[in-house]
């Protein structure tokens, strides 16, 4: 029994004290990173094989799906100091500026401005900002450059060509303002073909268009006072741009159960060509590809409702990667990603995954349909980029306003008073 | 206690310690540690916690009705759960106890649904209940019912209760299953008796079945409350929790605080006070059952 009894306790000791290590290996030749997207997986995995054919430094891509697995993993992973060389940060602003005042992130400025600022100078103006934090912003950030784009996004519409030619519309003349939009939705639907799709049933799309919407017919400046509370919800423009909703209700725009459709039912709505119009972002391409590679479709802004201001989509924030301060392998990463960002590894990425590039001298390579995407990036902009947020409460609130009303249980006005009481209840509770 | 004695206590808890420090590292840990959250404002990453009092206690009963809307209607969800749900589960249990051919067939196709998994139930059901294409709108018009023909998962007025069909769908096998072994343990003999006696069914159910099966009944019950009120992998695959607020349940206004708004504080105020909730419809449950074995 004696020497069992031992043999137990050494056993379980060393089990015990096994589990205590970080599991971690210092190799310095060994770049790790962790992303979530799956569908880069492939093109990440041959950019690695080719890395390491010109530099000898191995790169270990590790996929962790879906992206909310992935950006828990990452917070769970901060908190015990085992965060990768090189990482993504999902989520709003304010994530990214947690990690970076917790230390978390490496300050890029200096590797972005050294030679002329040649790295800094590949990239879309947006696609960096999102990844920059300026002088005096909100989140208290040291400013600096904290983020490397891999690719950039635009939120914008696509419509279906063919089903536009069947209901007898020019299939290169798409809808530029509200009037126009509203009248081809009467064309389409004389011809029985449905009109318009988008994941509603994912908030932030329908907040994507309502924002468009409420920047186009009022100007950015008029937006960032109301998330400022200084022009109430109740204001005649917000209240008008509620009411393009209602109209989309009465005049059945929407695709039949679109309030509460997933994105990935919506594109595939608009892939099968059971709805003209989609609201979506540049990586559908990728996904239609998959869906329906016969799909015949192209992009188009959101229809403006004042020609006086500007329409402006969201956009300019893509993926982005982001060096572990804390990592030995600092300056392996950084090296690591401007190679990344190279031209030829970028136009792989875009031929590979279709997805915008975010250096400018890759547009060349890029598919007509990607173009199209990317000649909207002047219009970008994006709520990661505003001067001043609104609370997520708030938010919420219009966004699942917005669905009410497109189930005709809500009329405009009445969200309004809704959502600027909460408005003035968060702003009383901020301010106590 | 002489030496080997002692040696044999050493080693009978030598052997439990892997278990306890599982317990306690994987189940206390996290449940204490999510009470010490609840008293924070804590972002989700920073290294550091502001101890905040019980606010985040105070604002969740005073002014968060969108919170205690989710709870209506994950009770709503439970109530059918509880009684349409199970119902079904014993009906087909109470069949499926009689020497029917093909027993085990049926037993095999009832237990299916609850072994998939909810995100697939959920998109399977989104393209039953498709407004424009969806096979239950396709079946009501063949049978000369357009006029109830609707987006059903966008529809403020029947979203609940399609999301409440799809929950008992999938969760009706287990229950049936645990019914099933419950109508199975109780002795063949008390039903022989009682026909013998000249007992009807209705009689023998009333008086043998369901009085056996009252132990049966509350696990099933609690187990129904405890899973439907956590519902929530479906309601993400179909509605999201719209249209508006309407098929809101509190874990997805937990998810939503704490990955929307990164409070995970508050969030944990919201997993705390559910707990408790749950953990008081049980107790009161078992209470209620001890009573009635007792009567």
């Amino acid at each position: 029994m004696g020497p069992s009894i031992k043999n137990i306790i050494s056993l379980f000791l060393i089990l015990l004290l096994s589990g205590c290590g970080t599991g971690q290996k210092q190799d310095p030749n060994t770049v790790t990173v962790w992303h979530w997207m799956s569908d880069r997986e492939e093109t990440f995995e041959i950019l690695a094989q080719r890395y390491q054919q010109e530099t000898g430094i191995t790169v270990k891509f590790e996929l962790f799906a879906p992206s909310e697995a992935y950006a828990q993993r990452v917070k769970a992973s901060a908190q015990t100091n085992t965060l990768p060389d090189i990482f993504g940060i999902l989520g709003e602003k304010r994530d990214f500026a947690s990690f970076i005042k917790s230390g978390y992130v490496a300050d890029l400025t200096e590797e972005m401005n050294i030679e002329g600022s040649a790295w800094k100078n590949r990239f879309f103006e947006k696609a960096l900002a999102v990844n920059e934090f300026t002088e005096g912003n909100p989140h208290g950030v040291q400013p600096g450059m904290y983020g490397v784009p891999l690719d950039v996004t635009t939120i914008q519409m696509v419509y279906n060509k063919k089903l536009y030619t069947q209901a007898g519309l020019d299939p290169d003349a798409p809808p530029k303002t509200w009037e126009q939009f509203i009248a081809h939705c009467q064309k389409l639907k004389d011809a029985g073909i449905p009109r318009f799709v988008s994941g509603f049933g994912e908030i932030w799309m329908i907040d994507a268009l309502a924002s468009n919407l409420a920047m186009n017919l009022m100007g950015e400046d008029k937006v960032f006072k109301t998330y400022k509370g200084e022009v109430p919800y109740t204001d005649p423009d917000w209240v008008r741009v509620l009411s393009l909703f209602k109209q989309m209700a009465d005049e059945k725009i929407l695709v039949e159960g679109g309030v509460t459709m997933v994105n990935k039912t919506a594109e595939q709505t608009f892939a099968n060509e059971r709805a003209a119009y989609a609201f979506n972002g540049s990586w559908c391409v990728n996904v239609f590809k998959g869906m329906n590679p016969n799909l015949q479709y192209a992009a188009m802004l959101p229809p403006a409702v004042n020609v006086s201001h500007p329409v402006k989509i969201w956009g300019g924030a893509g993926s982005s990667f982001m060096v572990n301060k804390q990592s030995e392998r600092r300056a392996g990463a950084v090296q690591f990603l401007k190679w990344m960002t190279d031209n030829a590894q970028q136009v792989t990425l875009a031929k590979e995954t279709e997805n915008l590039p975010s250096t400018k001298s890759s547009l060349d390579d890029i598919l007509p349909i990607l173009k199209e995407f990317a000649d909207d990036m002047d219009n970008a902009t994006h709520p990661n980029l505003y001067p001043v947020h609104e609370s997520p409460q708030v938010t919420e609130a219009f966004d699942k306003g917005i669905q009410s009303i497109l189930i005709g249980e809500k009329t405009p006005q009445a969200l309004a008073e809704e959502v600027q009481k909460l408005k003035e209840k968060e702003s009383r509770k901020k301010s106590s | 206690m002489n030496l080997h004695k002692l040696r044999n206590l050493i080693g009978n808890y030598l052997f439990v310690i892997p278990a306890l420090v599982l317990f306690f590292t994987f189940s206390l840990y996290p449940f204490f540690k999510v009470f010490q959250l609840s008293v924070t404002d804590w972002d989700g990453i920073s290294p550091t916690m502001h101890y905040v009092g019980f606010e985040n206690f105070v604002d969740l009963f005073t002014d968060n009705p969108v919170f205690w809307l989710s709870m209506k209607n994950a009770g709503y969800v439970t109530f059918l759960a509880l009684t349409a749900q199970n119902l079904l589960a014993l009906l087909l249990a109470l069949l499926c106890d009689r020497e029917i051919k093909g027993g085990n067939v049926y037993r095999v196709i009832f237990y299916m649904p609850p072994v998939l998994s909810g995100i697939v139930v959920g998109l399977i059901w989104n393209w039953i209940y498709d407004g424009n294409y969806g096979l239950l709108n396709h079946f009501l018009e063949f049978i000369g019912l357009q006029e109830f023909t609707r987006a059903w998962l966008s529809d403020s007025k029947t979203a609940l209760t399609a999301v409440s069909v799809i929950h008992m769908w999938k969760g009706f096998g287990w229950g049936f299953i645990i019914f099933l072994a419950g109508l199975q343990s109780i002795p063949r003999e008390l039903y022989e008796a009682a026909r013998v006696d000249g007992a009807s069914s209705w009689v023998v159910f009333k008086n043998i079945t369901a009085p056996l099966m009252i132990p049966v009944f509350m696990l099933v019950s609690i187990l129904t409350i405890l899973g439907t009120m956590q519902i929530f992998d479906i309601i993400i695959s179909t509605t999201g929790g719209g249209p508006g607020y309407h098929t809101e349940v509190p874990i997805t206004r937990i998810l939503s605080t704490m990955i929307g708004s990164s409070k995970f504080g508050y969030a944990s105020v919201m997993g705390v006070v559910f707990g408790l909730i749950l953990l008081a419809i049980s107790m009161i449950q078992i209470h209620v059952s001890r009573m009635m074995r007792q009567v």
